[in-house]
């Protein structure tokens, strides 16, 4: 049973480039923190998966089993797991982020 | 009393698992929100994951129940 939904998570962050596990959409994020993390990718200017986490109670344990971390929204980049809020604001401020996601820049923006 | 979480609380189960950390912490808003700098040499040669997981595991359950939200930061010096 968890095999299967630590699968569905492998698949997930397997199939696309990036993917944010958060708390609601990007468009109607439902916690402060997964606001914040998608605000800063939207403002990179890249295409990103979102999972909202809140529709699937599995998926909300089991991405804390995945990665060994307590706390959502989680991002992946090309499968591995980058960080959680905290990290995220602070690779973005020393433009860490900027580099890492600088091969998904959006064409046309 | 022992399961009451405040700041004094957290610094005392980061403390007890980083004995040589500096420890911030206070509530930024409600009674489960806090915000937590830690400072400590065993960071060192860490990547910032690692070093929020070492402070995570110091919260144990508490992460899942009590502490709605940690705003974390962590240092070497």
């Amino acid at each position: 049973m968890t095999d299967t939904v630590q699968q569905q998570i492998e698949k997930l962050v397997n199939d696309q480039d990036i993917v944010l596990f958060m708390k609601g959409t990007p468009q109607f994020p439902q916690c402060g923190f997964s606001q914040r993390v998608a605000a800063i990718l939207d403002g990179h200017h890249v295409s990103y998966a979102s999972v909202n986490i809140l529709l699937d109670p599995a998926v909300r344990e089991g991405i804390k089993v995945y990665s060994d971390w307590p706390t959502i929204p989680q991002l992946y980049i090309k499968s591995e797991f980058v960080g959680g809020c905290d990290i995220i604001v602070e690779m973005d401020e020393s433009n860490e982020l900027a580099e890492l996601l600088a091969p998904f820049k959006n064409s046309d923006s | 009393m022992a399961n009451d979480i405040n700041p004094d609380h957290l610094r005392e189960l980061v403390l007890a698992h980083i004995s040589d950390a500096k420890v911030e912490v206070k509530l930024f808003s409600g009674d489960d929100h806090f915000e937590m700098e830690v400072v400590s040499p065993s960071f060192a040669g860490k990547s910032r994951i690692a070093q929020h997981q070492m402070v995570y595991a110091a919260m144990g359950e508490n992460m899942r129940e009590a502490i709605h939200a940690l705003a974390l930061k962590t240092r070497t010096e």
